[in-house]
């Protein structure tokens, strides 16, 4: 149960059951869809990005388990006024620290609580979605990413 | 035990009490230092030793490659294998070993059809009859021969409790259906077709009625003749034997009007670079080496079902599932997905505020390995509105004790979301 407790922390169940900037957004100059094949969680991700490229508003929408909605969730309190560069290495070390490679996690706050799916290889994926889907809605990548 | 009484504790008693799992060594170990308890059954079943033995058998003492080696493992590789056909066409009933084409698994042999009978018989403007049940093994195929042809694909609806909407039938049987394509049982939601019924019908009206047994194969006796059924089609590792082989069984006379679908060796009678000609079935369909130690594996396999018996097997899971849905019921907020009247030994449920692959890694955690996801039946899930269920699926070597360790680990899952 103590790998389980590191997985659903107390955020993430947070997160889960009150999902923030959660909703379709009007004018969003960047979205995209994310979906896992696997279980089955889609979620579609919008942004404004202000004159300067910084993030002005991001929102999410979709279904998920606990893991890809709190992730979800996380990742817009994270991305409020972040340059694009700097979501861009924001995604880039939630990535690494999800699939186990060795990050700062101080440097990621609140996102640390989701190094809790390096002990479960088969739930990485739930973490990572909105992430990806970012990275394709920072491309404008049309089609919808998948985790597979 | 004293000597005298063993005769005493019948089969029943022992699938009871779990006494098989003992022939199977995977179910021996602890995962998250909890015992094991298998409940995913339905995706692959595990293996008695006998068909480990089997396999180790064969690749110690008798491997070779099949059919024309004159020397002695050549001859014994292909007895085995030939021996293994020949179980294949006792446990179905097929009326010859003719009729028994070894393949990789159901999918497999479902391409086969769609691209062997489906693509020579299908011509533009047919139709295909599919169901609303179908595993992704009995739709794709079909979707990519119909789009090459220009064939229409029509799907027979399902009612609310998961059952086919046989009331439709008639209507959806029209004089351009060529094919009807349906699972004996359904992966996703254990719902048990009324098959026979389907197949007369269909013959009815002169149809061709191909029957995906993936699911029904280890679960209830399979009489191809008593179906009536012109294709039967399953794979080895859901009956207790190895993956990498199948069966699709065919009605000679459509089987000798079909096509190969892969060239190579072993398919043909005489080749020169001007012209060949093909091998009878079910060779013709069996080009390439093929899966000799796995298609003795999977005879090893039905040897051990068969010892237990069928029809024990399938009263030991139906108390399984009565028990299972009881209990599950009891679970506050367990919403059990497919209500059939006729159900084999799989439970589809969704458990309130808790989501199918977060409850699979808690689950897991207590040792209780169950599915999560869509179960290869997209379809099912959007004709329900859900994106995926947890799915239970039992074999013979569950006991109500597993079912027991399921329910108190939803119960735990459910303590550990705060519900």
């Amino acid at each position: 149960m103590n790998d389980l407790r590191e997985l659903y922390q107390e955020v993430i169940f947070d997160h889960n059951r009150h999902p923030r900037n959660f909703g379709k957004l009007e004018g969003a100059t960047h979205e995209a869809d994310g979906y896992n094949p696997l279980c089955g969680d889609r979620l579609h991700l919008y942004l404004i990005l202000d004159n300067d490229k910084c993030v002005e508003r991001v929102t999410f929408e979709g279904e998920g388990c606990a893991i890809s909605t709190a992730s979800a969730s996380l990742l817009t309190e994270a991305l409020q006024g972040r340059s694009e560069a700097e979501a861009r290495a924001l995604l880039q070390d939630v990535v690494a620290m999800a699939t186990g490679n060795v990050v700062n996690t101080d440097a990621l706050g609140k996102l640390s609580v989701l190094s809790g799916v390096q002990e479960f290889p088969a739930r990485v994926k739930c973490a990572t979605l909105a992430w990806h889907t970012l990275e394709s809605a920072l491309d404008q990548n049309d089609t919808a990413v998948t985790t597979e | 035990m004293q000597a005298g009484t063993a005769s005493l504790v019948t089969t029943m008693d022992r699938l009871a009490s779990g006494a098989f799992k003992a022939d199977f060594p995977i179910l021996q170990q602890q995962v998250g230092n909890k015992p094991l308890v298998y409940l995913d059954s339905g995706a692959s079943s595990q293996k008695p030793q006998v068909v480990i033995d089997a396999m180790t058998k064969y690749y110690c003492h008798d491997h070779s490659n099949v059919h024309r080696g004159v020397h002695t493992l050549s001859q014994r590789a292909t007895h085995a294998y030939e021996q293994a056909r020949q179980k294949v066409a006792d446990f179905i009933n097929a009326p010859s070993t003719d009729d028994v084409v070894f393949v990789r698994g159901t999918t497999e042999a479902i391409n086969l059809v769609a691209n062997s009978y489906g693509a020579s018989q299908l011509q533009a403007g047919d139709e295909v009859l599919i169901t609303a049940l179908e595993h992704h093994a009995n739709i794709v195929p079909w979707q990519m021969v119909c789009e090459r042809i220009g064939a229409r694909l029509r799907v027979l609806p399902i009612n609310d409790c998961g059952e086919l909407r046989l009331d439709q039938l008639d209507a959806l049987l029209s004089s351009r259906t060529r094919i009807v394509a349906v699972a004996h049982i359904s992966n996703a939601l254990g719902t048990v077709n009324p098959v026979a019924q389907i197949v007369e019908r269909a013959h009815a009206l002169g149809v061709v009625v191909l029957v995906d047994g993936a699911q029904s194969i280890p679960h209830a006796k399979i009489d191809v003749q008593a179906l009536d059924c012109d294709f039967f089609c399953f794979s080895g590792h859901k009956v207790y034997g190895p993956t990498g082989i199948g069966v699709l069984y065919g009605r000679q006379s459509l089987l000798q009007q079909m096509p190969p679908w892969q060239g190579g060796g072993d398919m043909i009678r005489v080749v020169t670079f001007e012209k060949t000609t093909y091998a009878d079935p079910p060779l013709r369909f069996e080009a390439g080496t093929p899966d000799i130690a796995e298609a003795i594996g999977l005879g090893a396999a039905l040897d051990y079902v068969s010892a237990i018996g069928l029809d024990k097997i399938a009263a030991h899971e139906k108390a399984l599932l009565e028990y299972a849905t009881a209990q599950l019921s009891s679970v506050p907020g367990l919403r059990i997905i497919g209500t059939a009247a006729h159900k084999a030994a799989v439970v589809s449920f969704l458990l309130k505020g808790i989501h199918p692959h977060d409850l699979g890694t808690i689950l897991d955690a207590e040792g209780v390995a169950i599915r999560a996801g869509h179960h290869c039946a997209m379809p099912v899930m959007q004709f329900f509105s859900i994106p995926a269920t947890a799915r239970a699926s039992f074999g013979l070597y569950n006991t109500m004790t597993d079912i027991d360790a399921l329910v108190a680990a939803l119960h735990k899952a459910r303590k550990l979301f705060g519900l």
